[in-house]
């Protein structure tokens, strides 16, 4: 549905994108996932035909963007970074003006635009002025521009961004809805999103793919080890060298000591699960087993590896930030 | 030809949405109001000095001195409310993001430029059309003749043609719709006063700022000649403001 292949943008001296190729599978949504300022905004204005690329081709919904551009655009739905509102005008007006621009024939554009308004709930502010709607509105009105034609595909650029946790969770309930009849692009640097809401990630820094995967095969690949954490309660005696006993096991750490229990971290070899015999040494030394579970990298460290070492190797990615391994949730 | 229909209407709408609209035709219908009010009084005062001393009110022309200079001195107003009809009109959209919307929508340059311009020259008709009311009076209370008045609203309408094209260029050009304003003031001005130089400055200059010059081709339209060197003059002016924004829209893209 979306292909793109060595897409590169330079403004002046500066490599905006370089070199950017993947692919998008219709019905499929794809996470774009990078720092501010790796070109994520760049490559999808040059998928919409805002502005061309310097180097490559982009194809989308089966034209080319730069030889047919308003074919291209008719198949396109688009939700920039600040939704394009007119101030001045009501919601279902402005509505009414993208669905004449964007090619809605007349006879179905009421319709349509009822359809969309109920869709992404905005029907209650059909005749306020888009000005004075909050920013959860303006982000859904919005959304409603981007649906309005019913594009194959949908680029939103960050389409959860300054919303509350509520509305967060509708845009990404509705989103989730949208794909399957469109294929979707969205972009964020909040990592729970992407695991939440997409099929693939592509993950982009400093103008270049870093990595392109599901979110799981993401996860898998940078864990070279398998890391549990375990806290016991072993009245003052020290635990890691019984641990360490264990076979399997490579490196046992600890992390905290606490009056009433110590917890350690312990890593085994890949693709063997250890927490049986874990549990058994713990619990036949007469201590107390008081917690065990895996420790998994999140897409936060993921990112960040991947995002800040030179060479991601994935023993090296694993290693360091697991250490700190909350699961951020951004809400 | 639909959407520039489409772009067009949103123009109109949006000056009406806001003041600006508002302001543009209510600051213009009252200085007009008072260049005509001012000329009119003139007028009589003349007629009524000339029938004293025998020549009878018919010596005077109405058209010749009531709607000729007025039509002059109105170009002058054009030049003070026309940058802020056009500043915002690519300006505003850049600052707020919405020209993301037209760059992205099945529209072509041609469309969108086309649109806006229509949108500007639908309100400055609308302008046009508010000052007809003192020439209605006109045909009230005395007899001008039809067709140069027909001719001289031709020639402001293609004026304030050149002057919306080249606005639609500058604002095209600049975020800041102060910056536009005032940069289009002043390249009006200058096409204003071009010929200023012209006399001093030897017979080939003294004719090129005339031709330059945007409000001598002004003159003939005034007194019911439509010449096919102004009117060329006028219709190839706003075609390279056209072009010239389309140019800048262009370029704008490739810059990013």
């Amino acid at each position: 549905m979306i292909e793109v292949q060595h897409l590169s943008k330079r403004y002046g001296r500066v490599n905006a994108v370089n070199d950017i190729s993947f692919k998008v599978e219709r019905g499929e949504i794809l996470g774009f996932l990078g720092p501010n300022g790796a070109g994520k905004t760049t490559t999808m204005r040059i998928l919409t035909g805002y502005m061309p690329a310097t180097e490559g081709k982009a194809i989308v919904a089966g034209f080319d963007v730069f030889e047919q551009p308003i074919e291209a655009k008719r198949r396109t739905g688009y939700l920039p970074e600040t939704p394009p509102l007119y101030p001045d005008t009501t919601v279902i007006d402005y509505l009414g003006f993208v669905a004449r621009i964007k090619g809605v024939p007349a006879a179905e554009r009421k319709q349509r635009i009822q359809q969309v308004m109920e869709r992404t709930r905005i029907a209650d502010m059909a005749t306020r002025l888009c000005g004075k709607l909050s920013k959860g509105y303006r982000q859904r009105v919005g959304l409603a521009q981007a649906i309005i034609h019913n594009p194959d595909v949908l680029i939103l650029d960050e389409p959860t961004a300054g919303l509350d946790p509520k509305q967060i969770i509708e845009t990404r309930e509705l989103i989730k809805e949208l794909a399957g009849n469109h294929t979707i692009i969205l972009s964020t640097h909040i990592l729970p999103e992407v695991s939440q809401t997409c099929q693939r990630v592509v993950i982009i820094n400093k103008g270049k793919v870093v990595a392109i995967d599901t979110p799981d095969n993401l996860t898998a690949r940078l864990r070279g080890s398998e890391t549990m954490y375990v806290q016991v309660d072993t009245s003052g005696a020290d635990a890691a060298a019984a641990l360490g006993q264990v076979p399997g096991v490579t490196r046992v750490a600890e992390s905290e000591r606490k009056e009433h229990y110590i917890s350690y971290e312990v890593d085994s070899e890949r693709g063997r699960d250890v927490r049986r015999d874990l549990s058994r040494t713990i619990v036949n030394s007469g201590w107390g087993l008081l917690e065990l579970r895996p420790m998994r990298m999140s897409l936060e460290d993921i990112f960040l590896s991947l995002t800040t070492d030179e060479t991601p190797t994935p023993a090296a990615g694993a290693d360091a930030p697991a250490a700190e391994a909350a699961p951020g949730v951004e809400l | 030809m639909r959407n520039i229909l489409a772009i067009a209407q949103k123009e109109v709408k949006g000056y009406f949405n806001g003041p600006i609209g508002y302001i543009a035709v209510g600051v213009w219908a009252l200085m007009y109001g008072w260049f005509f009010n001012a000329l009119l009084q003139f007028f009589v005062r003349q007629s009524m000095q000339m029938g004293q001393f025998g020549q009878g009110p018919q010596a005077m022309n109405v058209n010749q001195q009531l709607i000729r200079p007025l039509i002059q001195n109105v170009t002058v107003l054009i030049l003070f409310v026309m940058p802020s009809v056009t500043m915002r009109t690519y300006s505003e959209e850049k600052r707020s993001g919405t020209i993301e919307l037209l760059l992205t929508s099945p529209l072509t340059d041609f469309e969108i430029i086309m649109g806006k311009f229509l949108g500007a020259m639908t309100l400055y008709a609308v302008m046009l059309a508010v000052t007809l009311i003192h020439i209605g009076v006109l045909f009230v209370y005395g007899s001008p003749e039809w067709k140069p008045i027909v001719t001289a609203y031709l020639g402001l309408f293609l004026l304030g043609g050149c002057f919306i094209s080249v606005g639609l260029f500058i604002s095209s050009l600049t975020k800041n719709q102060i910056v536009a304003g005032m940069v289009t003031f002043g390249v009006f001005l200058m096409l204003w006063v071009i010929t200023w130089i012209g006399s001093f400055s030897g017979p080939t200059i003294d004719e090129l700022t005339k031709y330059l010059s945007i409000i001598d081709h002004l003159d003939d339209f005034g007194k019911g000649v439509v010449d096919t060197t102004h009117l060329i003059y006028y219709v190839s002016f706003i075609t390279f403001g056209l072009f010239l924004t389309a140019k800048a829209v262009d370029s704008e893209r490739w810059r990013g």
